[in-house]
C-alpha cells in the first residue's frame, strides 16, 4: 500500500505553518497554529489509509454507483475524535487568552517569559558574581589575619621569654603554661 | 519465622494504642516481644542446628518470595537484635517521663524497627533484603527526629536518611547486578555458587558502597556522630547495637564466598582500619559523652569490618565474638549516659564531677563495660581482641599494627569516658547522692555483666561462633580457638602494648589535645554542609541553565529534539521501500483543493492581523474538511465543518476582546527561524508518513470491520467503531471535553457563575446591550415600554440596543432555530447508516443555539437554553458512563452493546441499542461545551464589557 504523495504534502505543507505559527509569542497565534498543525497531523493519517475510495457506508448507497474499494475506517475513527477534541482545547486555550489578556497590565495576549524561570536564571548570575566577589574578601581577609596572628604570636613569644628569665631570676621553680584544655588533666 | 515477625509488626501497630492505655509502663510488656525472638533464636545457636529455611509466595508475577532462612550467624543477629532490645525497650520504659508527647508513636517505631531488623537477618532473597533494608533506614530517620521541634533533631535525620538512602539505593543496584549475573535472586544459592565477572566485582563494590554507609565507615560516617539527637535508648539499640551492625552483618553474608574479589579486601580492609584509627583518635577530643561514645562505635565498626570482612576463618571467628561483644557493651554504655543526662542534665565531661561516689552502682557498671570494650582480660572483648591478633600475626604485619593502634586508642577514650562521668574534678560542682529507679538501671547491669560472664565462659562459647566462621576458608594456621586465657604469648603481649599506649595517650592527655589542635581533621558535619550546598548550587545551575522561562525556546528544543530522532531513526535505518508505484495524487480535484488548503494556510501564517489570521486559517480548514470529502470520510468531513465553524465563533467572540493587530512586529531573523523549523518539521513529517504508509503490507484490520459494523447492527463503519470499538477512547474524549467546558468557564467567570442564567424577563427596563456609543437610535423613545407579547420574533430582541437589532436575522433565526435542533437529532440517531453522530449532532445543535445568541443577545441565550450547563455536562457524563458500565450487568464485557431495531415512521430503520444512549450522552456534552463557551465566552464577556464602561 502506498500513500498518496499530495496528501501527504498537503499535512506535510500545514504542519509546516502550524509549527511557524506555534512558535510565536501571540496565543491566539498560537491556538491558530495548533488548530493547523492538527488538520496537518489529521490529512497524515488519513494518507495511512491508503488511496481515495467509496465511504466506510455499507448501506444507503445505491449499488453500483461507486465501485472503488472502500476506504479505511480506521484512521478515520482516529481523526474524528481528534477534531473534536481540538475544538474542546482550542476554546479552553482561547479562554485562557481572554483571561491573561483581562489580567496582564498590557492589552495583548503574549505568552511571557515564565518569572521565576527568570528570577533563577538572574539568581544563578548574581550568586556567582557573589560568591566570586566574597571569595577575593576572604582572601584578603585572611591574609591579613595570618599577618597579624602571626605578629601578635611572635609578640607574644618574646613576652613569655621575657616573662620566663625574669622568673628564673626570681624563682628557679617550674612554670604551668596552664592549657585551657580540659581534655584530661588529673 | 514468619509468625514471628507477624508478632513484631502486630506489636507496632498496637503499640501506640497500649501506650495511650498504661503510658509508659507499656513499654514493659512490648519488651517481651523482642525477648521472645531471642528466646526462639537461643537454643539452635547454642546446639548448632542446620540451617532452616522457608518461604512464601509474595508477588509471583516477579518471582518474589518470603524466603527466610535462618543458620548460626542469623541467629546470633537475632540474639543481639531481640536480646538487646528487649533491655533497651524495657529501658524505655523509665528513661521517658510519663507525660513525653509522642511516645506511642515512639513506641510503634521501635517495634517496627525491631522487625524491620529481624527482617533483614533472616531474608534470604536479595530483594527481600533490601526491602528490609530500607525499612530500616525509614525507621531510623523517624526514630532520629521524635524531637521534631528541634532543627538539630530534623537535620540529623534528614541526613541519616540521606546517607544512608544514597547508599542502599546504590547496593539495590548491586543485588540486581548480583542477581542477573547469578540467574538467581536466592542469596544461599548464590553464595554456594558464587558467580564471577567483571559485573559481579562491580556489584559487589557498589553492595560494598550499600555496607559501608550504613555501618558509618569513612567516608560515609559523618552521620552517625549526628545521629545522636535521638534519644538515648535509640542510640543504644539502633545505632550502637543493631542497625549500625547491619553492614558488618552484610560483609560478614559475603565474605565467605566473595572475600576472593579484586575490589573486596582493598576496600574492606583499607577504609575499615582507616575508620578505626580516625574515628578513635576523633574520640579523645570529644566532651559530649555521647558524642565520644558515638566515635568509639564507628571506630568499633571499622575494626568488626575488617575482621569478618579479611575472609579467613580465624578473623571471621574474632569478628563475630567482637560483634557480640560489641552490642554487650556498647548497648550498655549508651545507656549509663542516658541515665546520667537524665539525673544530672548534662553529658559535658567538663560539668560533671564526683558521680562515681554518688552512683556507685552505675559506676562500677560501666568500669564493667569499659573494661570489656577496652579488651581488659576476663570480658568477652579482650577474647575477641586476642582472636583478633592471632588472626593476623605473622600476615599482615601493617593491619596488625594499625589494628593494635586502634587498639589503644580504644583503651584510651575508655578511660577518658570513665574519667570524664565518674571522676572528681577542679572547678566543678560536686554532685551529691542519689538513687536511680532499678528498672532504669537493671538493663546495662545486665549487659555489662553479660560481657563479664561471657568472657569468662569464652570457651563453651567457641562452639557456636566457630560454627558461624565455618564457612570461611580456613587459612595457614586455621583452627583458632577462643578462651578465657590462652597463656602467654604473642597476642598477650599486644594486648598490653595497647592497654599500656592506651592509658599513656590518656595520661598524657594534654600532649595529645595539643596535638589534636595541629591535626585539625575535617569536622564531618562540615563535610556534609558543604555538600549539601554544593548540590543546592548545582541544582540552581542546572535550572538556571536548562529553565530559562521562555515557552518558544522550550518548544524549539522540542521540535529539534524530534526532528533529530525521527531524521536520525530515518537515515540510520534506512527504510527505503523497494521500488514501489508512487501514487501522486486521486485526481486532479484533490491536487486543486491540496494546494488551496496549502495556500490559505501559509496566509495565515504570514497574516498580520488577528482576525486575518483567523479566517485564513479557518479557510484551510475547510479545505481540510473537502480532502476529506474526496478522500471517502462523509463522516471527518461533516465533523471537519461544524467544528470549523463552531471554533470560527469562538475565535470572534474572544478577538473582540482582543486588540486588531499583534503587538509586537516580530524580528525577521526570528521569523526566518521559525519558518525554518516549521519546513523541516513538515518535510521530516511528510517522509516519514509516506515510508510509513509504505511499510503496510499486511492486511488492515479494517478488512474485518464491515462484517464486525453489521453484527453490531451499524452499517456506517465509522460511527459504530466510535462507539463500539473505540468506545473506551470516547468516553475519555467525552470527558475531557466536559474537562474543557468547565475549564473555560473557570477562566471567564472570575467568581461563582449563577446556575440558571438571568432570563429576559429579568432584564432590567431600559437594557441596551451590545450599544454602540454614540449612536442615537430611532427608536429610543419607545426603549424601556414593554412590547406586547407575541410581537417580537425573538423573545430577548428588545434588551438588544436597537442599532445592534436586525430583523432579517432575528426571523431566520427564529425559523431555522427548531428545524436544526431536530436535524441534529436526525444525526445522532441515523448515525448508524448514515453519516452522524454525537459528536455531529452536538455540534449543530450548538450551531443553532450560536445562532439564537449572535441574532438576540446573551439574554437569548438564556431564553434558548434556560439550563445549568453544569448540570447537563454532568447528565452526560453519567450516561455515558452509566452505558459504559451496564455491559457488566448484562453478563457482557464493559461497553459491549446490546439493543433493539423498531422501524419509526420518518427515521425508519432505527438501531435503538446500549450504543445510542452512550452517543446521546456523548451529544449532551457536545453541546454542553457550546453553551459554556457562548455563556462564557459570550454572555459573560459581554456583561464584564458592559461594567467596565459603565464604570
Amino acid at each position: 500500500m502506498s500513500g498518496t504523495v499530495v496528501l501527504a504534502a498537503a499535512g506535510g505543507a500545514l504542519v509546516a505553518a502550524g509549527v511557524a505559527l506555534v512558535l510565536e509569542r501571540s496565543l491566539s497565534r498560537l491556538v491558530v497554529g495548533m488548530l493547523v498543525l492538527g488538520n496537518g497531523v489529521n490529512l497524515l493519517i488519513l494518507t495511512g489509509g491508503g488511496p481515495a475510495g467509496r465511504a466506510p457506508i455499507l448501506h444507503g448507497v445505491p449499488p453500483g454507483a461507486d465501485r472503488r474499494p472502500m476506504n479505511d475506517p480506521v484512521p478515520q475513527a482516529m481523526i474524528l475524535t481528534a477534531i473534536v477534541i481540538a475544538l474542546g482545547t482550542a476554546a479552553f486555550a482561547l479562554a485562557i487568552a481572554y483571561r491573561s489578556g483581562r489580567l496582564g497590565d498590557s492589552d495583548d495576549d503574549d505568552v511571557r517569559d515564565d518569572i521565576e524561570d527568570r528570577r533563577v536564571t538572574r539568581g544563578r548570575h548574581e550568586l556567582r558574581t557573589q560568591v566570586r566577589a566574597r571569595r577575593r574578601e576572604f582572601r584578603e581577609w585572611s591574609r591579613e589575619q595570618r599577618g597579624q596572628i602571626r605578629g601578635a604570636r611572635r609578640e607574644l613569644r618574646a613576652g613569655i621569654r621575657a616573662e620566663r628569665e625574669r622568673r628564673a631570676v626570681d624563682d628557679p621553680g617550674d612554670l604551668d603554661d596552664g592549657d585551657d584544655e580540659s581534655g584530661s588533666d588529673r | 519465622m514468619l509468625l514471628l515477625f507477624a508478632v513484631h509488626c502486630a506489636a507496632a501497630a498496637v503499640a501506640p494504642l497500649l501506650v495511650r492505655g498504661l503510658g509508659r509502663n507499656a513499654f514493659l510488656p512490648l519488651a517481651l516481644v523482642p525477648a521472645a525472638a531471642a528466646v526462639w533464636a537461643l537454643p539452635p545457636w547454642l546446639d548448632g542446628a542446620a540451617p532452616r529455611a522457608e518461604s512464601h509466595a509474595w508477588i509471583p508475577g516477579l518471582h518474589l518470595e518470603l524466603a527466610l532462612r535462618a543458620d548460626p550467624l542469623a541467629w546470633m543477629m537475632v540474639l543481639i537484635v531481640g536480646g538487646v532490645g528487649a533491655l533497651i525497650v524495657a529501658y524505655c520504659a523509665r528513661y521517658f517521663e510519663a507525660a513525653e508527647r509522642g511516645l506511642g508513636g515512639f513506641a510503634g517505631q521501635l517495634l517496627a524497627f525491631a522487625a524491620a531488623m529481624l527482617g533483614l537477618v533472616l531474608a534470604d532473597d536479595l530483594i527481600l533484603l533490601y526491602v528490609f533494608w530500607e525499612l530500616t533506614t525509614v525507621f531510623s530517620y523517624l526514630l532520629i527526629g521524635f524531637d521534631s521541634a528541634r532543627a538539630a533533631a530534623r537535620r540529623a535525620a534528614t541526613q541519616a536518611i540521606i546517607v544512608t538512602t544514597f547508599g542502599g539505593l546504590a547496593m539495590l543496584v548491586g543485588l540486581i547486578m548480583l542477581g542477573r549475573a547469578a540467574g538467581t535472586y536466592r542469596l544461599s544459592e548464590i553464595l554456594a555458587r558464587p558467580p564471577g565477572g567483571t559485573a559481579v566485582g562491580v556489584a559487589l563494590a557498589l553492595i560494598l558502597i550499600g555496607a559501608l554507609s550504613k555501618s558509618a565507615l569513612v567516608p560515609f560516617g559523618l552521620w552517625l556522630p549526628a545521629a545522636m539527637a535521638a534519644p538515648t535508648p535509640v542510640s543504644a539499640y539502633l545505632h550502637a547495637a543493631a542497625m549500625v551492625k547491619a553492614g558488618v552483618y552484610l560483609v560478614a553474608r559475603f565474605a565467605p564466598a566473595f572475600a576472593g574479589a579484586a575490589v573486596w579486601r582493598p576496600v574492606v580492609l583499607v577504609l575499615g582500619a582507616l575508620t578505626m584509627v580516625l574515628a578513635g583518635w576523633r574520640a579523645l577530643r570529644e566532651h559530649d559523652l555521647k558524642l565520644l561514645l558515638a566515635y568509639g562505635t564507628v571506630s568499633q565498626l571499622g575494626f568488626m569490618v575488617v575482621l569478618v570482612g579479611a575472609g579467613t576463618r580465624d578473623a571471621a571467628l574474632a569478628g563475630v565474638t567482637v560483634l557480640l561483644a560489641h552490642a554487650l557493651f556498647k548497648a550498655a554504655l549508651f545507656m549509663v549516659v542516658g541515665i546520667i543526662d537524665h539525673a544530672t542534665g548534662t553529658r559535658d565531661l567538663r560539668r560533671l564531677s564526683g558521680l562515681g561516689r554518688a552512683a556507685p552502682v552505675l559506676c562500677g557498671t560501666s568500669i564493667v563495660a569499659a573494661a570489656s570494650m577496652a579488651g581488659v582480660p576476663a570480658t568477652l572483648g579482650f577474647a575477641g581482641k586476642e582472636a583478633a591478633y592471632e588472626a593476623f600475626i605473622g600476615g599482615r604485619p601493617v593491619l596488625l599494627g594499625v589494628l593494635v593502634l586502634g587498639s589503644a586508642f580504644t583503651a584510651a577514650y575508655s578511660l577518658r569516658f570513665l574519667w570524664g562521668a565518674f571522676a572528681r574534678k577542679h572547678g566543678a560542682d560536686e554532685l551529691s547522692a542519689y538513687r536511680i529507679e532499678a528498672l532504669l538501671l537493671a538493663p546495662p547491669v545486665v549487659l555489662a555483666l553479660a560481657g563479664v560472664a561471657l568472657g569468662l565462659l569464652a570457651a563453651p562459647l567457641d562452639a557456636p561462633l566457630s560454627r558461624e566462621a565455618a564457612a570461611y576458608p580456613a587459612d595457614g594456621h586455621g583452627g583458632y580457638h577462643l578462651s578465657a586465657w590462652h597463656g602467654f604469648g604473642e597476642a598477650l603481649l599486644l594486648t598490653a602494648v595497647s592497654l599500656l599506649v592506651g592509658a599513656g595517650l590518656f595520661f598524657a592527655g594534654r600532649v595529645v589535645v595539643r596535638l589534636q589542635r595541629r591535626i585539625v581533621f575535617v569536622e564531618p558535619a562540615d563535610v556534609y554542609a558543604g555538600l549539601m550546598r554544593s548540590l543546592n548550587h548545582l541544582a540552581l545551575q542546572v535550572t538556571g541553565a536548562v529553565q530559562r522561562g521562555s515557552l518558544p525556546g522550550y518548544l524549539v528544543v522540542i521540535l529539534l529534539t524530534a526532528a533529530g530522532l525521527t531524521g536520525s531513526a530515518i537515515l540510520l535505518g534506512r527504510p527505503w521501500p523497494t521500488p514501489a508505484p508512487w501514487r501522486l495524487w486521486d485526481g486532479p480535484a484533490q491536487a486543486m483543493v491540496a494546494v488551496l488548503t496549502v495556500a490559505a494556510a501559509v496566509a495565515a501564517a504570514r497574516a498580520h492581523g488577528r482576525a486575518q489570521t483567523v479566517v485564513l486559517a479557518g479557510a484551510s480548514g475547510y479545505g481540510v474538511a473537502t480532502l476529506f470529502v474526496l478522500q471517502g470520510a462523509p463522516d471527518l468531513a461533516l465533523t471537519q465543518l461544524l467544528m470549523e465553524t463552531a471554533s470560527l465563533v469562538v475565535f470572534v467572540l474572544v478577538l473582540r476582546r482582543l486588540p486588531v493587530g499583534f503587538p509586537r512586529t516580530r524580528p525577521k531573523s526570528r521569523y526566518r527561524l521559525h519558518v525554518a523549523i516549521g519546513l523541516l518539521i513538515g518535510l521530516l513529517a511528510t517522509g516519514a508518513t509516506l515510508l510509513a504508509a509504505q511499510a503496510r503490507r499486511a492486511v488492515p484490520i479494517a478488512a474485518g470491520f464491515p462484517g464486525a459494523a453489521e453484527k453490531a447492527g451499524g452499517s456506517n463503519i465509522v460511527a459504530t467503531v466510535l462507539v463500539d470499538i473505540r468506545a473506551w477512547d470516547t468516553l475519555g474524549e467525552s470527558s475531557v471535553i466536559a474537562l474543557a467546558a468547565l475549564g473555560v468557564t473557570s477562566m471567564v467567570f472570575a467568581r461563582r457563575r449563577a446556575s440558571v442564567p438571568p432570563r429576559a424577563a429579568d432584564a432590567a427596563s431600559g437594557t441596551a446591550v451590545w450599544a454602540v456609543a454614540g449612536m442615537t437610535s430611532v427608536d429610543a423613545a419607545f426603549r424601556g415600554e414593554p412590547s406586547p407579547r407575541g410581537r417580537d420574533w425573538l423573545a430577548a430582541g428588545p434588551t438588544l440596543a436597537a442599532e445592534r437589532r436586525s430583523i432579517v436575522f432575528e426571523v431566520v433565526a427564529r425559523l431555522t432555530f427548531h428545524t436544526v435542533l431536530l436535524f441534529s437529532l436526525y444525526l445522532l440517531f441515523t448515525a448508524h447508516s448514515a453519516p452522524g453522530g454525537g459528536f455531529v449532532g452536538g455540534i449543530v445543535a450548538g450551531l443553532a443555539l450560536v445562532v439564537r445568541y449572535l441574532a438576540g443577545g446573551p439574554f437569548e441565550l438564556a431564553e434558548a437554553a434556560p439550563v445549568d450547563v453544569g448540570r447537563l455536562l454532568g447528565v452526560g457524563l453519567i450516561i455515558t458512563a452509566g452505558t459504559a458500565f451496564c455491559g457488566p450487568l448484562w453478563g457482557s464485557a464493559i461497553l459491549e452493546s446490546g439493543g433493539w431495531d423498531p422501524h419509526v415512521p420518518l427515521l425508519g430503520h432505527v438501531h435503538l441499542a446500549t450504543s445510542l444512549l452512550f452517543d446521546a450522552g456523548v451529544y449532551l456534552i457536545v453541546i454542553g461545551l457550546m453553551l459554556d463557551v457562548l455563556s462564557a465566552l459570550g454572555a459573560e464577556v459581554d456583561r464584564q464589557a458592559g461594567t467596565e464602561e459603565a464604570g
